[in-house]
């Protein structure tokens, strides 16, 4: 393995654009990917997160004049897979049904001509390492093993091969919900473990948010944000963003004036609500903010805390999530805004709230994320 | 209550095992009444002596089966043995390269099928004889080797091993393309993207992934040009001559011209326990080499 310099991206896209036919999948893509981070491209199906983890495997190139990618400061457009250090686990597992779990895991050693003598400790290690004891699977055809244990062996497959870069391609899409929550937390541990740089294409929000250091998240091809979890959920640059990870109510509205720090913002039908200052928003200038639905409270019209943004509606619904409870209520001229309430037990502590009550939405104004217009 | 046939339906429809056997009835019917049937018959004559004017007498021998080592039909089954398996061996070298274009290609691929099932569209016997045109001294071959200057005299083609083996490969070769073709479509694109990231360049690729992959398809494949080239006889009869006889060309002898039938029905006996072993031992070394068990 080439030793770069630490501060080096592993993975750079600068300007990377692919057209199939006359659509374009990526679309003038630019990022880099630090060394041993944990980075998930996020987006929903047809976004270009799979083209994109494509074009770093190399079983596609960038379009001519279509910017470059770079593996380890090299540039690689033009490189076979075969050609890449990298190691990838596919959405399906992709493993050889016509050889033993043994040989699956050794297949990228042999390739690599290494010494017979080393390849059985190494496929032993990497078994042990996803937790599959070799004694017992060595043998198996991958027709044999569950889902999960599949899925075990495809990310021994590749880490067998200390690859510089791993790159998974929605690896637990087909396992279900306990078992995946499981194998997050496992492969964020090796990640660290192993110091790896993952590459993690997802559609699962909740899943990105929970593994990842980065989350490039992907819109038509583009790069819609870029940022850590955090960033991405608690400061959504655009309304896509804002709706793609959790959930979000969404105001409009026209900047008025400026107090104390703070934009008064009219809405189209009468009123207001005061957000904070931010470099987006100038005077007259319309204005598009989300608010988290748990940021969000529910008040009794008459006794709305001072200082809080306030629209007063009709409770329409209300509905059980086991954690939360969901006080949709409808605010004529908006439309349905999404309350998040703590559920602290219904059976001893009901909600005060009853469907068809008359009640405001409120939320402190800087509980407003103030959005780019797309 | 509905009508008869609504009820009948109602019937089978709470007993699987009626249900099958009502399926398979027509078609089982058909093959006892003209398969194993006339089998029998033919097992039963191939024990009897033979008759001076065609059929059998009364009686029970084995002079016909004793009668088959002579020597002289030994080479004609050593010969449609050789080559029936170069017949094989040469469909599949040329034939595989072919499935793999078709599977490989999206927009010709509908066209290709097309154009390997074709030939299907006029009778053997027709095709055959176009290949006498061919290869004859005065035919194609001849006339346009000869124009260009690469032979003075013309080349003896037909009537020789060659053009017989020409002529079963080219019979043959679709039923060697289309179960390779099968097997090929439908495997898994990122299996062989996986074997590429994990190291493996186009050659090792196909030998360890794409090859045993396609193994389902080699053998059948196989079976379906080894048997019937061991059977075969017009081929051999219109474009090998008197001298290239293969084991089916005796058999349809005897049973025509020389009046042998139980002569006839020994040999067919005999190349048929050879094939069945032929077979078994093939499907042997298969199942040795790949095995993948399907999923649960």
């Amino acid at each position: 393995m080439t030793a770069a310099p630490k501060a080096q991206p592993v993975v750079q896209f600068a300007g990377v654009s692919k057209s199939f036919g006359e659509v374009k999948a990526v679309d003038d893509i630019s990022f880099d990917i630090r060394r041993g981070e944990f980075f998930s491209i996020l987006g929903p199906s047809g976004c270009g997160k799979t083209t994109t983890l494509r074009l770093l495997a190399g079983f596609e190139a960038p379009d001519e004049d279509g910017g470059e990618v770079r593996l380890l400061g090299e540039t690689v457009n033009k490189k076979r897979p075969y050609e890449r250090k990298i190691a990838m686990v596919f959405q399906n597992y992709a493993l050889f049904p016509h050889l033993t779990v043994a040989r699956n895991v050794s297949f990228g050693l042999e390739q690599r001509k290494t010494p017979k003598t080393e390849i059985e400790g190494r496929v032993q290690r990497a078994l042990e390492m996803v937790r599959l004891n070799p004694e017992v699977f060595s043998g198996r055809m991958p027709g044999q093993l569950s889902g999960g244990q599949r899925q075990r062996v495809a990310l021994a497959r590749a880490l067998v091969l200390e690859p510089a870069i791993l790159l998974l391609d929605e690896p637990l899409g087909a396992i279900d919900l306990k078992l995946r929550k499981e194998m997050q937390l496992e492969l964020k541990a090796l990640n660290q473990q192993l110091g790896t740089t993952f590459v993690y294409v997802t559609h699962d929000q909740q899943e990105a948010l929970t593994m990842s250091d980065r989350i490039a998240v992907m819109d038509t091809g583009r790069v819609a944000q870029l940022g850590t979890p955090a960033e991405i959920y608690e400061n959504p640059r655009t309304a896509f963003v804002a709706r793609f990870i959790g959930e979000s109510n969404f105001f409009d509205g026209r900047a008025d004036r400026r107090t104390g720090g703070q934009w008064v913002v009219a809405r189209p039908g009468g009123g207001t609500f005061e957000v904070p200052d931010h470099p987006s928003v100038s005077q007259a200038q319309d204005v598009r903010i989300a608010v988290r639905p748990e940021w969000m409270d529910v008040q009794k019209p008459d006794s709305i805390p001072p200082g809080e943004n306030a629209l007063v509606g009709i409770i329409r619904d209300i509905i059980y999530l086991g954690e939360t409870m969901h006080v949709i209520v409808t605010v004529p001229g908006t439309g349905d805004v999404t309350v998040a309430l703590r559920n602290e037990g219904q059976l001893i502590k009901p909600l005060l709230w009853k469907r068809g009550d008359t009640a405001a939405v409120a939320w402190l104004p800087e509980d407003c994320q103030i959005l780019e217009q797309e | 209550m509905g009508t008869m046939r609504e009820r009948a339906l109602a019937w089978l429809y709470t007993r699987p095992e009626a249900r099958a056997w009502a399926l398979l009835a027509p078609g089982g019917f058909w093959l006892i009444a003209f398969f194993l049937v006339p089998l029998l018959v033919m097992f039963a004559y191939s024990l009897m002596p033979r008759g001076i004017y065609g059929g059998v007498e009364p009686g029970f021998t084995l002079e016909h089966y004793t009668r088959f080592f002579d020597p002289l039909y030994l080479q004609v089954l050593k010969r449609t043995f050789a080559w029936s398996i170069a017949c094989t061996v040469i469909c599949l070298l040329l034939g595989y390269p072919v499935a793999y274009v078709i599977a490989r290609s999206t927009r010709w691929r509908t066209l290709l099928l097309f154009l390997v099932v074709l030939p299907f569209w006029t009778s053997f016997l027709v095709r055959t004889f176009a290949m006498i045109f061919l290869m004859r001294d005065t035919g194609l071959f001849n006339s346009w080797m000869m124009k260009v200057g690469l032979i003075q005299e013309p080349l003896t083609i037909l009537y020789t091993p060659f053009a017989v083996m020409a002529g079963l490969v080219y019979g043959f070769l679709p039923f060697m393309i289309l179960p390779i073709y099968a097997s090929l479509e439908k495997l898994d694109q990122s299996l062989l993207e996986a074997a590429e990231v994990l190291g493996a360049r186009p050659a090792a690729r196909f030998r360890q992934v794409t090859l045993p992959l396609s193994m389902p398809g080699v053998v059948a494949g196989s079976l379906l040009v080894f048997i019937p080239a061991l059977g075969s006889f017009l081929t051999s009869d219109l474009l090998g001559g008197a001298k290239q006889v293969m084991i089916g060309n005796l058999v349809q002898n005897q049973f025509s011209s020389a009046r042998n039938w139980p002569f006839g029905s020994a040999a067919s006996f005999i190349v048929m326990a050879l094939v069945l072993a032929a077979v078994t031992w093939y499907l042997r070394v298969r199942d040795a080499g790949v095995r993948i068990v399907p999923p649960k």
